[in-house]
């Protein structure tokens, strides 16, 4: 807002630290995880305005820059922030700095490739969030996956060709059908008013028939979906998980999933209502079957890292719960199991890293009796654990608790069944917990192993703190959301409105019937 | 423009010309000099060959703005004209420079080889500036005589003979197929010019005369041939694998953008846009063409039968454009086969590097591991193929965006899906190079990769632009838009 252009700095701070770094000699590993520690935790620190400085209760974007990108064809290079994308790129900030230092034991080769591609792909991922132009949201969506399938096919494990070119694929599919309706909402617009845009507001402006709502949700559903990743499209997600590096599974679970719950508050939901509306039951129904899906497969996961991965399955299912129940609650469910999730599921994929360094086994019958040599590390995933399992008084609670609420103010069996989720969550959690922390130490090489390094620790207790804070004080989280959330959600319902008045003849479809809710439902 | 107005006494506009001109005296001049025969690794010829192309590049932009019609109408300046010249211009330059190293260290002789260079790259442009159907004919044939000599240039090879021998006999048909499809429109509207042929249709209830519609579809074979689609695409990977590495950048650019320049010509002058008749055929044949493409590029282990099948597969995508029509439509065809000539040349042209002397390493094997080896080269080839699969940020998904945008437009909603569909299935093997590049390790002796500075500069050049306009298209779309104005 006053002149400093706080957010391309944010997206392109990275990206120049990405560059510079790829010139640094290439046999330096201590001066590529400097430097890139350095970019990410100057990235962070620019971040960090974005929480004090936002303004929630305002509508419409803040920090906005606008400029012409491709007057041909009326693109332009648009960001703008509002609660949400803040936090989720306070997440980004925070989770990408956290990942990179969490790397420094594992990655041991090729560092400079490797701190690189960690910074492109914040850039990517900050982009996606700050774009409000559908073609530059799209340019940042699709651009980085390229770093993130390197990550996984390079550093990763030993199926990681096949995890890397299976995520890069699905992605693709149903990103390829979201490009169709971004084009299709293009020349919609364009037919309507005769200016070319790609802009988000216009759009959301724009009344769309009920029937062309139905094919446009889809393509974008289908892309949401599977990055979420909901129950029938998620077999991606275990191989990618599993085979990624530690930083890439945390990047990939505590920020590219969020892309897809992002996708849908942002654009699927609002922009077509009716449509949303009418696939309602299939949506909950899916998500539903995720939260149950996920929570069993978890439970019988002999690998830690998988049962991770299928207990992501299930928390993102949560969060689709949440934003189709449509109201206030369920939204800011949704909202917050998305930051918590971040947190919670990035701190679980350290600790895995954290044994998976010294031991060089993820399996869970290779440990036991950890608390003995580790006892740091076990109250430390102790904490993290509960959070996932979503105990009162830890973040997960906050997100479940509302998106519970939500869900039972709108089915109440809706509710029932995801209530049977939580169940099952602690069912796996805690019996994965007991088999690796408690009990006598059932492998002689696991006797020596040393406890979390100072490093380590520091990675941990920001996201201690943010676990804690969260779940005893929310408020300051969900002031900045909630208003933003409640925009969205009473945007969404003039659209269904609107849209139903085209479809009956009544209205004429003239862009500009629907405008953006002022100060909406905030407090 | 005004120290160098045309004399006044001719009437004939040379700097209209000037390319043409230019490209003439270098390939004659490239000959006569082989009288005094320079020592075998002198760069002259290639010296030479770049000057013509750069002086001709020059030359038409001299004319930029000026609309002329020359020797009675059959060789028009216009933007079209400038647009196609300079970038037949650009893909020579690029070849040459490409070739540079390449031609020495497989003991080619030179000066033929970049004559023949230079003489392909007029046929090109005499394609694309005709306003008559004997001198497209004529452009298309000193095109196609001098690539099938070219992709012949190894002649100790049996592969290239056999490539030359494939490419020659299936070329010779589909001129046959072009020629007679000429006679048939002239029996149906009694000349060759393509104006003419545009007033003689306009005031005529001759739209749907069968002998003009058999003659347009027989004329839209050749130009298929041409252009390698399904199903003319039978010589396509045998040439292409065949032929010199370097041949084959060139050609997989230049011819291809040079039959779609003619096809778009044709189609605008005399009939006026994209005919009715033609969309049934020209959208089937675009599936076809994307489909078989990419789903038999999966199949292949040599990376120039790969490309060469990527390449088919991308004369689907313009097709698409073409069969959307209009201004649109032949703009986004336009800049759509500008940004695949950079990206193509770029991705033959990193292959020129593989291998020492003779020895050609072309094999998905051979790049195994070479993406940490040799950065620069790993990270041309990736952001060629990254752009050839049309993923942001590149030039590639610039011009699917655009050319699926306008065939939406257009209606053609069957045709981009199935498009966006075919763009997924050619990531799987895009995708398959950068795996090779970066996560597998080399079997056996590693490649060696001949790193020249002319070499250097053209993937850099190839680089720069493809990553250019990914980000910043606009001028780019404003060029083509600008150049098919003068033509509808």
């Amino acid at each position: 807002m006053n002149g400093f252009p706080w957010l391309s700095g944010l997206i392109f701070l990275p990206l120049a630290g990405a560059v510079a770094l790829a010139g640094l000699p290439a046999a330096a590993d201590r001066l590529h995880r400097r430097w890139a520690t350095g970019v990410a935790a100057a990235e962070f620190l620019l971040s960090l305005p974005l929480w004090w400085r936002l303004v929630p209760w305002q509508p419409g974007w803040q920090f906005v820059e606008k400029h012409p990108w491709i007057p041909a064809l009326g693109a332009q290079y648009y960001l703008g922030v509002d609660g949400i994308s803040a936090l989720l790129v306070l997440l980004t900030t925070l989770m990408t700095l956290v990942a990179i230092v969490g790397a420094f034991r594992a990655v041991g080769q090729r560092t400079r490739e490797f701190y690189a591609l960690m910074l492109a792909l914040e850039a990517g991922m900050i982009g996606s969030f700050l774009a409000l132009d559908l073609l530059l949201f799209y340019v940042f969506w699709e651009a980085m996956l390229i770093p993130m399938y390197l990550l996984i096919g390079v550093w990763g494990g030993p199926r990681r060709i096949y995890a890397a070119v299976k995520f890069f694929l699905y992605t693709m599919v149903g990103s390829v059908l979201m490009l169709v309706a971004i084009l299709s909402l293009y020349f919609m617009y364009r037919g309507l008013t005769g200016i070319g845009t790609f802009e988000l507001d216009a759009f959301y402006a724009m009344p769309i028939a009920p029937a062309a709502q139905v094919w446009l949700f889809l393509a974008f559903a289908l892309a949401f979906a599977i990055k979420v990743p909901m129950f029938p499209f998620h077999t991606w997600l275990p191989d990618a998980h599993v085979e990624a590096p530690t930083a890439g599974s945390v990047i990939l679970a505590a920020i590219l999933l969020k892309m897809g719950t992002y996708g849908f508050v942002r654009y699927a939901i609002p922009l077509f209502p009716q449509a949303s509306a009418q696939f309602t039951p299939w949506i909950v129904g899916l998500a539903l079957v995720g939260i149950l899906y996920g929570a069993l497969v978890s439970m019988v996961q002999p690998d830690l890292k998988k049962l991770v991965a299928y207990s992501s399955v299930a928390h993102l299912g949560f969060c689709m719960l949440g934003l189709y129940a449509m109201n206030s609650q369920g939204f800011a469910g949704a909202m917050m199991q998305m930051l918590n999730h971040g947190i919670s599921t990035g701190a679980l994929f350290l600790l895995v890293g954290v044994v998976y360094e010294r031991r060089h086994s993820r399996l869970i019958a290779d440990f036991g009796g950890l608390w003995k040599p580790m006892p740091v590390y076990a109250a430390v995933f102790l904490a993290v654990m509960l959070s996932s399992v979503g105990l009162p008084g830890t973040n997960g609670f906050v997100g479940e608790f509302l998106v519970l609420l939500g869900a039972f103010r709108t089915q109440i069996w809706w509710a029932v069944a995801a209530a049977a989720g939580v169940i099952f969550s602690a069912c796996y959690m805690l019996w994965m917990y007991q088999r690796v922390i408690f009990g006598p130490v059932t492998h002689e090489e696991n006797e020596g192993l040393a406890d979390l390094t100072l490093r380590e620790r520091l990675v941990f207790a920001p996201l201690l703190i943010l676990i804690f804070w969260i779940g005893f004080m929310p408020q300051p989280f969900l002031d900045r959301v909630t208003p933003a959330l409640d925009r969205t959600l009473e945007l969404s319902r003039q659209r269904a409105v609107a849209a139903r008045l085209t479809s009956a003849g009544i209205g004429t479809p003239v862009p500009g019937v629907v405008t953006r809710v002022p100060a909406g439902g905030g407090r | 423009m005004s120290p160098l107005q045309a004399p006044a006494l001719l009437t004939v506009d040379w700097w209209a010309l000037g390319a043409v001109l230019a490209l003439s005296a270098g390939a004659m001049l490239l000959l006569l000099l082989e009288f005094l025969p320079p020592k075998p690794d002198s760069s002259r010829s290639a010296v030479l060959a770049l000057a013509a192309l750069l002086v001709s590049g020059w030359a038409v932009t001299v004319a930029r703005d000026a609309r002329r019609s020359i020797f009675g109408g059959m060789f028009v300046h216009d933007g079209f004209t400038v647009f196609f010249t300079l970038l037949f211009c650009a893909i020579g330059a690029v070849a040459v420079l490409l070739s540079w190293d390449y031609v020495k260290r497989t003991r080619i002789n030179q000066a033929e080889y970049y004559a023949l260079l230079l003489a392909a790259t007029l046929g090109m442009i005499l394609m694309a500036a005709s306003n008559d159907l004997i001198t497209i004919f004529l452009g298309l044939e000193l095109m196609s005589l001098s690539l099938y000599v070219l992709v012949g240039f190894r002649r100790s090879l049996l592969e290239s003979n056999e490539a030359a021998l494939k490419y020659f006999l299936l070329g010779a048909f589909a001129s046959g197929f072009l020629l007679y499809g000429i006679a048939l429109l002239y029996g149906a509207t009694g000349t060759t010019n393509l104006a003419k042929m545009a007033e003689f249709l306009a005031g005529s209830p001759q739209r749907s005369n069968s002998l003009l519609v058999t003659g347009g579809l027989l004329l839209l074979a050749g130009f298929a041939f041409k252009v390698a689609a399904v199903p003319f695409h039978m010589w396509t990977p045998d040439a292409y694998e065949g032929a010199p590495t370097s041949v084959t950048a060139f050609m997989s650019a230049g011819a291809k953008a040079a039959g779609f320049a003619a096809l778009l010509r044709v189609a605008a002058r005399a009939l006026g846009g994209v005919p009715a008749e033609w969309l049934p055929a020209l959208g089937a044949v675009a599936v076809l063409t994307m489909t078989v493409g990419n789903v038999t590029a999966l199949l292949q282990n040599n990376l120039k039968r790969m490309l060469a099948y990527s390449s088919i597969a991308h004369a689907g995508y313009v097709l698409v454009a073409v069969a959307a029509g209009g201004p649109d439509g032949f703009s986004a065809a336009l800049f759509y086969l500008a940004v695949y000539s950079f990206m193509n040349l770029g991705a033959f042209g990193a292959l020129t590097l593989l291998g020492r002397g003779l020895q050609e390493r072309v094999l998905l094997a051979d790049v195994a591991g070479l993406g940490f080896r040799q950065p620069l080269l790993g990270l041309a080839l990736t952001v060629f193929m990254i752009s050839l699969g049309g993923i942001p940020p590149t030039a590639g998904f610039m011009g699917k965006v655009y050319v699926f945008g306008t065939a939406l437009k257009a209606g053609l909603l069957p045709l981009v899906i199935v498009g966006v569909l075919n763009s997924v299935i050619s990531i799987f093997y895009y995708l398959r190079v950068t795996v090779a590049l970066y996560m597998e390790e080399p079997q056996g002796e590693p490649t060696e990769v001949s790193w020249t500075a002319p070499a250097r500069v053209a993937i850099l050049l190839a680089l720069a632009i493809t990553l250019w306009f990914g980000v910043q298209a606009g001028w780019l779309l404003v060029q083509a838009q600008r150049s098919v104005l003068g033509l509808m």
